[in-house]
């Protein structure tokens, strides 16, 4: 018993010192990321190369004044930034990061590189924590008695709705061929080749449905081109245009721990998890398991940065054209990706 | 020109198509415009006529702006400039209007360009145009009193604003008290706010996030630049007209210097023509630059920004190799140029040449193909020729319309006759096609540089007629004559004749114009600047309705609206 609460802690350390490094990291990757695609030099002040500079940012926004202004709803308002920052760190739990070849730490059985491994509905569990997404947009919005915060959390509810819709759907299709809600077996699934030449990872076997993943994934972190509910240019700063200091830091560092969330999850549905292309390596042992984490660690940093250079790219979106995108062109699509998993499956192809 | 010149003569006897010509007073004024004095009573007629009338077809409306003659009859004079688009000949009416009775029936009804430009002129002098739908001060706050353009009005006096309160339009109040209504709020989009790159205020009504009713105020950066221009020597103004379109600040001066030249019937040297002309060029490009670069932020296309900055900067460090200052430059002087350009001009303009294209190419890859681009602003802002006309509109909003009209090409100036160059025309109107005008027009602005540089010739950059500019300093030290020159243009300044002028320049945004009157004095009299943005904003809040909040910014971004030349 005690040793299963100090492995789940270790986990738990483990899980949180690794995404929560990713904040920072990601920090600097996108603003240096961003100067390069924009022909700049970025920040490069701060430590080698700019390293140390999200360091100094966070110090910055901890060593400013918390304003609560007058005519918020205190409670929602406080809350809000908390219920980000909580709802994108527990969404992790769920995801395993790595090979479990039935390693042991202090004499028990690590049972998976996965915070919660028992947790059959692990794919369920992520999407039900993630639509909880939506909440500190809405209520931060709501409560800080701006309009223009207003209208970004109203923009955020609208787009979660349109998007999560065909989200789950293109999910469906996953679900069907690895025929699990556990995302390590889903993983397992994706080892080996499909048709006898194309690596058996989703996105070859379900191209459209991991199309339209991708671009949902997009919508429910907020990113450009669909950041409408931050929308600079047209909200001010969207639904955290009244916040400041270590609350604006919350929202800030909620969106990068989505993304990661987001990578993470992409990676396990859809690129086959720590499975190399074509070669199969039964990731024996300890270095074994460093070796699918390293694997899996390259896949997200991959996605990872296409997300920053998506976002320097585009241009965003409008509201009405996002909303249709979203119903009549996302939405049909997934269908016909979960009947093409269908009847592939049904002639045996999957 | 003078009176005998057979086109000008020409121009004149289109006067006589005017009802009951004998009764009104038909001159030509020492800039060639043909001056038609009008009785209040008769003005609308006589404007109706000028833009009905086949033969005349004077559909634009430039300007209309007031002059206070305190020692005359009849105190004011309202002066309206039209232009036709087609058969290019310019009109100036003049209405006195007396002191005591200051009303004028509004010219809203012809040209819709008339609504800020009266509101202008009630805001400064206190002309009513009786009338127009919506009156009140523009360029100052409500609160502020007398007006401020008058030769009366002491500008010592200091004004305490004691009201917080900015403009609630009635409607916006209307909402608000009939209650009940959950579906409409009213929404302000500045002064402090992102998208309006500088200090303008938008109110918005919104159902949802479509805009059913939109009111602009402007006059945040009233900087008071014709009444100081008034108490300052012709020379002294130029660094004032940087301030203007400040993206642009070559142009301003040179639009200005030209007028004045004009009115002394001088010219600048080919030298300081063409070097003129070429800076003029690259400031067109810089100004398109940053209006497509910060209409692509507000679209969330922010590295776009980047790419055009980048040459900017370049422009720049040429125009402050030549000038010494970057954004405002100071550069112009009535009869030339402050000094020539440094020995690596041409060198320097070449890399410019190899260097540019390359960014505006990039932006053009990136962006006009873009499916989401091309939704945001097709159909977008989207106004026809003939109400864009209406509106006042010049420069490449206008020509984004369909109308071909370039002053470059129309009545040129600085020998753009001598350059082969395209006027780039768009025909839906919409924010897209103002994008492909203005992408254009720098590809276009650097195939005139390129000609241009070939053409510099030697020789000196400022006129040597000393009664306007001063003799070089070796000069000064060494012979007495140059030395009294010296002293007596320090000490009097430039003497412009007396008379009035209306000079028109192409400037980034459309057709810079500025009205000089001079009383002999060594300050100008009245300077009434037409500033392109002033005209095509006052648009912008009709095109709004319908559209989606998104879209207001899109518009704001893509009509380029330049506050330091918005409110002077």
């Amino acid at each position: 018993m005690w040793v299963d609460l100090i492995v789940i802690g270790v986990k738990l350390a483990f899980g949180l010192v690794v995404l929560l490094t990713t904040v920072p990291i990601m920090v600097w990757v996108e603003r240096r990321g961003s100067a390069l695609i924009q022909d700049r030099l970025g920040p490069n002040r701060v430590g080698p190369l700019g390293l140390f500079q999200p360091i100094v940012d966070v110090v910055k926004l901890l060593a400013k004044e918390v304003i609560t202004p007058a005519g918020v709803r205190p409670l929602l308002y406080i809350l809000a930034p908390a219920i980000a920052v909580i709802v994108a760190l527990s969404t992790f739990i769920a995801i395993p990061i790595g090979k479990d070849s039935g390693l042991e730490l202090f004499g028990h059985a690590v049972n998976g590189f996965i915070v919660a491994p028992d947790l059959n509905i692990g794919l369920l569990y992520v999407f039900a924590i993630a639509s909880f997404g939506v909440y500190p947009l809405l209520l931060a919005g709501w409560s800080s008695d701006n309009k223009y915060a207003l209208l970004g959390g109203v923009r955020a509810s609208a787009q979660a709705i349109s998007y999560e819709i065909a989200m789950i759907i293109a999910i469906v299709g996953v679900l069907m061929s690895s025929g699990t809600l556990r995302l390590q077996q889903i993983v397992d699934a994706q080892s080996g080749v499909w048709m006898g030449f194309l690596p058996h990872w989703n996105v070859f076997s379900q191209p459209i449905g991991a199309l339209i993943f991708m671009v949902a994934v997009f919508a429910e972190t907020n990113r450009l081109p669909f950041d409408l509910p931050e929308a600079d240019a047209e909200l001010v700063a969207g639904y955290h245009t009244e916040y400041s200091s270590i609350r604006f830091a919350a929202f800030y560092m909620s969106e990068y721990l989505h993304m990661t969330v987001a990578a993470s999850l992409v990676t396990v549905l859809f690129l086959g998890g720590w499975n190399l292309p074509w070669i199969d390596i039964p990731f024996e042992g300890w270095a074994g398991a460093l070796l699918s984490m390293g694997v899996f660690g390259i896949k997200v940093a991959t996605l990872l940065w296409f997300f920053v250079w998506v976002r320097w790219t585009l241009p965003r979106f409008r509201y009405d054209q996002l909303m249709a995108l979203g119903w009549k062109v996302m939405v049909p699509l997934a269908v016909l990706n979960f009947l093409w998993v269908g009847v592939a499956m049904a002639l045996g192809y999957m | 020109m003078t009176v005998s010149d057979p086109e000008t003569t020409a121009q004149a006897q289109l006067a006589d198509l005017l009802p009951e010509p004998e009764k009104l007073g038909i001159e030509v004024g020492p800039d060639g415009i043909v001056e038609i004095t009008a009785d209040r009573s008769r003005v609308i007629e006589v404007l109706r006529t000028l833009r009905d009338r086949p033969e005349l077809d004077c559909n634009l409306l430039l300007d209309i702006c007031g002059v206070d003659y305190p020692d005359r009859d009849k105190r004011f004079e309202v002066v309206y400039h039209l232009t036709s688009l087609g058969a290019d000949h310019r009109f100036r009416v003049k209405v006195p209007v007396a002191e005591d009775d200051p009303n004028v029936p509004t010219a809203y009804g012809i040209w819709k360009a008339a609504d800020w430009f009266e509101r202008e002129a009630w805001d400064l002098f206190g002309i009513r145009f009786d009338g127009h739908p919506n009156l009140r001060r523009i360029l100052t706050h409500e609160a502020f009193q007398g007006h401020a353009l008058r030769k009366d009005y002491d500008p010592e006096q200091r004004w305490i604003l004691t009201e917080a309160e900015t403009m609630v339009p009635e409607w916006a109040t209307e909402i608000v008290e009939n209650g009940g209504d959950f579906e409409t709020q009213i929404l302000n989009l500045g002064p402090s706010h992102p998208a309006t790159h500088g200090t303008i205020r938008t109110v918005v009504r919104l159902d949802g996030e479509v805009i059913t009713r939109a009111e602009c105020e402007i006059g945040y950066l009233h900087r008071c630049f014709e009444k100081m221009s008034e108490t300052h020597g012709w020379n002294e103004i130029i660094p004032y007209t940087d301030r203007l379109n400040y993206c642009s600040s070559m142009i301003n001066g040179v639009g200005y210097a030209l007028g004045v030249e004009q009115m002394l019937d001088i010219e600048a040297p080919p030298r300081a023509q063409a070097v003129r002309l070429i800076l003029s060029e690259f400031s067109r490009i810089m100004d398109h630059a940053v209006c497509l670069g910060a209409n692509l932020v507000d679209l969330g296309a922010l590295t776009n920004f980047w790419y055009f900055f980048q040459p900017r900067e370049e422009i720049y460090s040429l125009l402050e190799s030549c000038a010494g200052g970057r954004l405002t430059v100071s550069y112009t002087r009535i009869g030339g140029l402050a000094h020539d350009v440094p020995a690596d001009f041409e060198e320097r303009v070449r890399f410019l040449l190899g260097y540019i294209p390359k960014f505006i190419d990039d932006v053009d890859k990136l962006i006009t193909g873009n499916r989401i681009f091309r939704d945001r602003t097709e159909g977008i802002g989207a106004l026809s020729a003939e109400e864009a006309v209406a509106w006042g509109w010049t420069g490449p909003c206008l020509r984004a319309c369909g109308v071909p009209y370039d002053l470059r090409r129309v009545r040129p100036y600085l020998g753009y006759e001598n350059y082969e160059f395209d006027v780039p025309v768009a025909t839906t109107g919409d924010c897209y096609a103002r994008y492909l005008v203005r992408l254009e027009e720098m590809r276009q602005s650097l195939r005139i540089i390129e000609q241009a540089i070939d053409r510099v010739p030697d020789g000196p950059v400022i006129t040597d007629n000393h009664h306007v500019a001063l003799p070089p300093k070796s000069k000064v030290y060494s012979e007495m004559e140059a030395l009294i020159w010296h002293f007596k243009l320090i000490y009097d300044g430039i003497k412009v004749p007396a008379g009035a002028c209306y000079s028109a320049t192409e400037g980034a945004n459309g057709e810079l114009g500025y009205y000089l009157v001079s009383d002999g004095t060594g300050h100008p009299y009245r300077i009434k600047v037409r500033p392109p943005c002033f005209a095509i904003f006052q648009a912008y809040p009709h095109m709004l309705e319908g559209h989606l909040l998104a879209d207001a910014i899109a518009i704001l971004g893509s009509l380029n609206i330049i506050a330091g030349e918005l409110d002077r």
